[in-house]
């Protein structure tokens, strides 16, 4: 029997985090912890003890799709593994990233209005004025909320729908984050012994 | 005695998610220095929990004989 860590729950937050979305939409910001400490984990310690051990969405695709039985539990198409996707995914991600972090911009310098809507897939506008009441913070810190909000929103359903056709985690095989952190600890481990793909045993 | 099948992943394709090692019931998998996992060929009993579980499917059982 493995033995039960604290942070096996940690799937509980997950949830947790996006229902607070649903009250008051500042809470995204507490996001930023999972953007922060994987890139913590993998440019200070070099590993991904983040996705191994402390990734909330994660544990709740495979504790849904496992436990719970709501995968198919089919293996993906070999390209969602694929260097050129998990890239150009990667890449995508970054740019709509930082499109997010424009408008907030314009709005801190007044060019733009705050719009008090979410959009998911980066396409699809939904209103969610009813999560923030206008004037309790500076209006770009409201927007950058309703932005990532959205890019977590858009990522979690994505997940959630990988998870029900393929295996539960093939959300992980393709994450922006993953792939940045698998990047970053590659490039660390590059002409040191034991991290080289040439030694595939 | 050792099983006659062992798990081993296949390094280009592994995003070290962690997934297999979350799986095994041995601890036979370690995802090292954060760039793939790597399964103790001794430990592992060739369960294949961890293949079934990998989302980039690159676990293969491999029969013992076959490693030279």
């Amino acid at each position: 029997m493995k033995k039960t860590h604290w942070y096996d729950y940690l799937w509980i937050w997950a949830i947790i985090y996006f229902a607070l979305g649903f009250f008051n939409i500042l809470f995204a910001w507490l996001g930023m912890i999972d953007f922060l400490l994987p890139l913590g984990f993998a440019v200070f310690g070099g590993n991904k003890y983040f996705c191994n051990h402390l990734c909330g969405r994660g544990q709740l695709l495979a504790r849904l799709g496992g436990k719970w039985k709501c995968s198919r539990n089919r293996p993906a198409p070999r390209w969602m593994a694929s260097p050129w996707f998990r890239y150009g995914f990667l890449a995508f991600f970054l740019t709509m990233f930082g499109n997010m972090i424009f408008q907030t911009w314009l709005v801190a310098a007044g060019a733009a209005s705050l719009r008090e809507a979410i959009k998911l897939f980066w396409t699809i506008r939904v209103p969610w004025g009813w999560t923030y009441t206008a004037g309790l913070v500076p209006d770009w810190v409201a927007q950058f909320s309703f932005g990532f909000y959205s890019l977590m929103l858009t990522s979690l359903l994505l997940g959630l729908i990988v998870m029900v056709l393929y295996r539960p985690r093939t959300w992980c095989s393709f994450c922006p984050m993953g792939t940045m952190t698998q990047g970053v600890c590659r490039l660390k481990r590059m002409g040191k012994d034991g991290a080289s793909e040439k030694e595939n045993v | 005695m050792l099983s006659k099948r062992y798990a081993w992943a296949d390094r280009s394709r592994c995003v070290a998610c962690g997934a297999c090692a979350n799986e095994c019931p041995r601890g036979a998998v370690e995802i090292l220095h954060g760039c793939f996992a790597r399964m103790d060929a001794e430990r592992c009993v060739g369960c294949g929990k961890c293949a079934a579980v990998c989302p980039a499917d690159c676990i293969t059982l491999l029969e013992r004989e076959a490693r030279v």
